[in-house]
């Protein structure tokens, strides 16, 4: 009898709903934690870039004008999804990073638990980061935030366990879609299996095509072009080191890109920084 | 049946069996050869300054179009503006080929172009019931004349496809020839003819053969792929179809005609396709504005953006184009 030849997963970019491969038909080899060979991911080129930020513009149309309420619930789905294949993850993380079971599935657990935080949030954040503002007129002047565009993502890489990359790609991705922006998250280099494997979850989340856009490869490759393209709206930078940052900040001034970095994975202030404050004035009386 | 007699090489047809028998003489199109033509001509790679003289030149070909039910004189003024001055922040970039509307809003195209220095763009009208064709002969003349009249130098006229397929082609044959001499006698001969073939709706490579060389027979400046309202348009090989009779005709009875595909080529990727595979079917005498035009309207605005990332060296936003 033959022995069974097992069925290998092909890690591809996830671009517009779709999984692709990258336009370059490049990939690069990613070993494990023992140095052994674990996957080839596609390694993605500036033009799977511009494929993914015009996906992501054009999802934000609709993932923009969505219901707060609808926002949420999808994002609830997501972390219903996740749930559903938490073996897949843990599994994963394990054969990625090499820690413990236990380690690997307190770290789905938690990655499940931030987007149910964040999907509370998004029906609750004109509440809390707009207002009603006093003035001196008859008018009332109200303030909300309102979501920018295409983010461009970089998760921060380092984790405060061994494994800590699914956390980190959903502390980054989960403020960015809550908010009403669409996304362009670019993997951490040296782990990108587990992003690919979130974007299997996202893909079966009711998410609309687009919203959510996942790149692998080299990030030194891609940076300039994140920096400088036109479409881009904001960066988050966490995964970036302080040169790289500066250099997105200097082409980013081009179209004014909100650019930062981020610290804490559970925050309003991961979501509110990528939205814009709208200040309507409404007189009394009419 | 009257024999148009443009050129006195062409032949002249003067009865529905003759114009019969000599379409018998055409062979029939490879339609797996062809598909893979066209295919295997998308592939080719237009890099740097050929990329840059590509785009300019599809600028130069668009055939600047809006036909909505819902245009309005302002729309058609923005339009004009654009059409002269594609970009307003760079002034190198060629005018666009010609205006494309609605017969109404001819006479308003026409004074706006003239009146900001664009009076060397034409404007085009699609005349004769467009898009489905289905109105009398007096009522499609009268569309011509009145086209024409408005300042109109290029008719687009659609055939009577449902005539063509029920094999009534003397019927089809006979209007673009009474339009053909509305319009040469209206404009003295200086207006020109596209005959739109609506393609989607032949069926077949061998039917988009034969009315390609029906509508030349009959007078046609232009042979048009679609009217942009009928789903498949412009796909690569029956554009490819087009070019080979044009070419083999020009070949045959020394008379140059254009092909302006319209529908469907929405991105710079789509036009760059497009002028490979003219240059590589009919050859570089056909890459002039004056011999191949594409219809479109969202196509400009990527063209600028692909200019402009050819200029700046970095990705451009539709926020820097004008909104149509």
């Amino acid at each position: 009898m033959m022995s069974r030849i097992e069925v290998m997963k092909t890690y591809k970019l996830f671009i517009n709903g779709a999984f692709v491969r990258s336009e370059s038909g490049r990939s690069y080899e990613i070993k494990n934690s023992k140095g052994k060979f674990l996957a080839n991911p596609a390694q993605a080129s500036r033009k799977d870039l511009r494929d993914a930020v015009s996906a992501a513009k054009t999802a934000f149309i609709g993932w923009s004008e969505a219901t707060a309420y609808n926002r949420g619930q999808i994002l609830y789905r997501i972390a219903e999804m996740l749930e559903g294949r938490r073996d897949q993850f843990v599994s994963e993380i394990i054969a990625q990073s090499g820690v413990t079971q236990k380690i690997a599935d307190s770290e789905v657990s938690q990655a499940i638990d931030l987007w149910v935080w964040y999907a509370g949030w998004s029906d609750k954040l004109s509440s809390v980061g707009g207002n009603q503002n006093p003035i001196a007129a008859q008018f009332y002047n109200f303030t909300t935030p309102e979501p920018l565009g295409a983010i461009a993502i970089f998760p921060n890489q380092k984790a405060k366990s061994a494994s800590g990359t699914l956390l980190n790609i959903v502390a980054s991705l989960a403020p960015v879609i809550c908010a009403g922006n669409t996304a362009i998250l670019i993997a951490p280099q040296s782990a990108p299996l587990t992003a690919m494997s979130l974007a299997e979850v996202l893909a079966t989340s009711d998410l609309p095509a687009g919203v959510a856009n996942i790149l692998t490869g080299k990030s030194e490759e891609l940076v300039s072009w994140v920096g400088s393209h036109m479409e881009i709206d904001g960066v988050d930078c966490s995964g970036l080191s302080n040169s790289d940052q500066v250099a997105i900040k200097v082409s980013g001034a081009e179209n004014l890109k909100r650019i930062h970095k981020f610290a804490d994975d559970k925050s309003t202030e991961r979501i509110l920084k990528f939205m814009e404050q709208k200040t309507v004035w409404q007189p009394i009386g009419i | 049946m009257i024999s148009p007699g443009i050129s006195q090489n062409v032949p002249k047809i003067n009865s529905e069996q003759e114009l019969r028998n000599f379409l018998k003489t055409l062979s029939p199109v490879d339609q797996v050869g062809a598909q893979a033509r066209a295919a295997m001509l998308a592939t080719r790679s237009i890099k740097t300054t050929s990329k840059l003289w590509a785009i300019d030149t599809a600028i130069s070909m668009v055939d600047l179009t809006t036909l909505e039910g819902a245009d309005t004189p302002g729309k058609i003024k923005t339009l004009c503006a654009k059409a002269v001055r594609p970009d307003p922040t760079d002034s190198s970039v060629p005018h666009v080929g010609a205006v494309c509307v609605y017969n109404d809003l001819v006479a308003i195209a026409r004074k706006e172009l003239d009146a900001i220095g664009g009076s060397d763009v034409p404007v085009a009208a699609v005349a004769t019931a467009f898009p489905s064709g289905r109105a009398s002969m007096k009522v499609k003349l009268a569309d011509t004349k009145d086209a024409i009249e408005s300042g109109a130098t290029e008719i687009d006229m659609v055939i009577d496809r449902g005539a063509f397929l029920s094999g009534n082609i003397g019927l089809v044959f006979d209007e673009i020839v009474e339009i053909k001499a509305t319009i040469n006698e209206l404009s003295g001969g200086r207006a020109h003819l596209k005959v739109i073939l609506e393609t989607g709706e032949l069926v077949t490579y061998d039917n988009v053969r034969k009315a390609s060389y029906l509508a030349m027979l009959a007078g046609a400046d232009f042979i048009k792929t679609s009217t942009g309202k009928v789903n498949p348009a412009a796909t690569a090989p029956v554009v490819l179809v087009m070019l080979e009779a044009v070419r083999d005709f020009c070949h045959d009875y020394g008379r140059m005609i254009g092909v302006k595909p319209a529908g469907g080529i929405r991105t710079t990727k789509d036009a760059i396709k497009q002028l490979v595979l003219v240059n590589e079917t009919a050859g570089e005498k056909w890459l002039d504005p004056k011999y191949f035009r594409i219809g479109a309207s969202s196509l400009l605005n990527d063209l600028l953006m692909q200019r402009m990332k050819m200029k700046n060296g970095y990705y451009s936003s539709a926020n820097y184009v004008t909104i149509d």
